[in-house]
């Protein structure tokens, strides 16, 4: 579905992806892990049309992707949600949805991008009458929000940002259950990018390690975790990665 | 009712329909400043193009005033569209006093070529309106047109903003730049739209100023500072905040004018503006952060 090969991001002398090549199945959860300044973001940033990469080719669908605008890619078919929910406060909750819809799907009739909106918002949990206000969400709620503008603009590719940064422990099942349902019921690929890692290997089919912008691992959730160049770079310790590897046990 | 009470009331009257006339001035430059995030400092001079149109269409080709009113809108929009394609586009990602200077440029462009082809002579419509009597208060027939028109110009960009998918993008994007490009939302297009919506509003300004206003290269002057004024007092980009602060600017004007000179409701005004900047740096209506 989603191609990359040999992607490279440099910021003046640094250089944040360093030649990452990466292919994601139709139909799976692709989790994107490192340490902050790994290259998650940039490459998350790349995908999505807000960066320009600098070398390698991003192919979606057999199409070539990199360097497009943005809204030529969600028009594609990727959507994306933002790690720090954005919302537009002066506008109400239905119409922040209903625009994604509307602009997400490439501008179609007006009731199609309304019935995307609601269904996108009835399958995140959010409210679908159409006074309901973005003011007074909390935390978990601005995550669904994130998610449900992403979906109304009918995306076949996911790019989730750490869908659980800011969340409670309950919160955090309930956000990996949806991702999990958007999957199932939506037939959405998801390539989903976290901090917390117990959560992540529970639920994605594999998991592609980032160290200093180099892809250093990529396998299923158990043999990654198992990986003692993983266990280095990312975890630290020794008793983090047996957390961890429990964790993907038991998923 | 004595005499005074009269005057009074006469002025407040005076002063509504003044700030509602600022009020659509304002729009215009805010709707852009919001959106784009650009100034247009030769906005006022997008208005002295509409007035000569105005005044080459009714009286030296007498079409009649509605059909003029139409053509100069339009003629004025298609303008703020150029100016965006030519002028503001390529500066998008520089500095911003870069397209503060690059719109200055503009203004001082816009008078020269004016000068050049109109000359500096003032010229009007030729058309006396009525004045009309009212309890002994005089209401001038031109300002309540032009408070009139310029409400159904508001409603309408209302109407727009809030009914339309275009208009809650033009919303959305006022309040985020950048989240609204990376959800699906063509950028360049929603800029053409309201730079012609911007020129547009400054049209039809035009065709209610030039009823009230004899027309000369450095009209803009008279409108230009005062409405971005209006607009930093009531928060740049924040349009209800405009709203607001065109009206309190035109009765301080109005009312200041009354007790002494009319220059001194100008004086009062400005200074009002300046006070305000310490006290709400934000603009009238700012949310406290």
């Amino acid at each position: 579905m989603l191609s990359i090969e040999g992607l490279s991001k440099r910021f003046g002398g640094f250089t944040a992806v360093n030649n990452v090549s990466f292919a994601v199945e139709p139909g799976e959860i692709l989790g994107l892990i490192g340490p902050n300044g790994s290259g998650k973001s940039t490459i998350f940033n790349v995908l999505a049309g807000a960066l320009v990469p600098d070398a390698g080719s991003i192919r979606f669908e057999g199409r070539e992707i990199g360097g497009l605008a943005p809204y030529r890619i969600v028009n594609l078919g990727i959507g994306r949600t933002f790690q720090i929910p954005r919302p537009f406060h002066r506008l109400s909750l239905v119409e922040n949805v209903v625009l994604s819809g509307f602009y997400g799907q490439g501008r179609p009739a007006r009731a199609r991008a309304f019935e995307a909106a609601e269904r996108a918002l009835a399958l995140v949990g959010l409210p679908t009458d159409r006074a309901a206000s973005v003011d007074g969400l909390g935390a978990a709620a601005l995550k669904k929000l994130e998610l449900a503008k992403a979906l109304a603009s009918g995306p076949k590719l996911l790019l989730a940002d750490e869908s659980l940064s800011g969340l409670d422990e309950h919160e955090m099942d309930q956000a990996a259950d949806l991702l999990r349902r958007i999957r199932k019921d939506l037939g959405v690929t998801i390539v989903w990018v976290e901090h917390i890692m117990g959560i992540l290997m529970r639920v994605v089919d594999r998991v592609m390690v980032l160290d200093h912008g180099e892809k250093i691992a990529e396998g299923l959730p158990a043999q990654v975790a198992a990986d003692p160049r993983v266990i280095e770079v990312y975890l630290g310790t020794q008793a983090a990665a047996v957390r961890v590897a429990a964790a993907a046990a038991r998923g | 009712m004595g005499i005074f009470d009269v005057y009074l009331l006469e002025a407040l009257i005076n002063g509504v329909l003044l700030g509602g006339v600022l009020a659509l001035l304002s729009l215009g430059l805010n709707l852009v400043f919001g959106v784009i995030d650009v100034v247009w400092i030769c906005y006022a001079e997008l208005i002295m193009l509409g007035m000569y149109a105005m005044y080459f269409l009714s009286r030296v080709y007498h079409a009649p005033m509605v059909l003029a009113a139409a053509i100069c809108i339009v003629t004025v929009g298609v303008l703020g569209v150029l100016l965006h394609v030519v002028v503001i586009a390529p500066l998008l990602g520089a500095a911003p006093i870069n397209q503060l200077l690059a719109t200055g440029g503009v203004l001082f462009f816009l008078q020269s070529a004016a000068t050049i082809l109109f000359g500096i002579e003032f010229k009007n419509l030729g058309v006396r309106l009525p004045v009309l009597k009212v309890a002994g208060m005089f209401i001038s027939y031109a300002r309540l047109l032009a408070f009139g028109a310029a409400l159904i110009g508001m409603v309408l960009v209302y109407l727009f903003l809030r009914r339309t998918y275009t208009g809650t993008a033009i919303r959305a994007i006022a309040q985020d730049r950048q989240i609204m490009t990376l959800m699906g939302v063509d950028s360049r297009r929603i800029y053409v739209i309201t730079s012609a919506l911007g020129g547009g509003l400054a049209g039809l300004a035009a065709c209610l100023l030039v009823l009230q206003y004899d027309v000369h290269p450095f009209v803009g002057l008279t409108f230009g500072p005062i409405t971005f004024l209006i607009c930093v007092l009531g928060g740049l980009g924040n349009f209800g905040g405009g709203f607001v602060a065109a009206f309190v600017f035109a009765e301080i004007i109005s009312v200041g004018g009354l007790y002494l000179d009319l220059e001194w409701g100008y004086v009062f005004a400005f200074a009002f503006f300046i006070a305000m900047m310490f006290v709400r740096p934000q603009g009238l209506l700012a949310r406290r952060s």
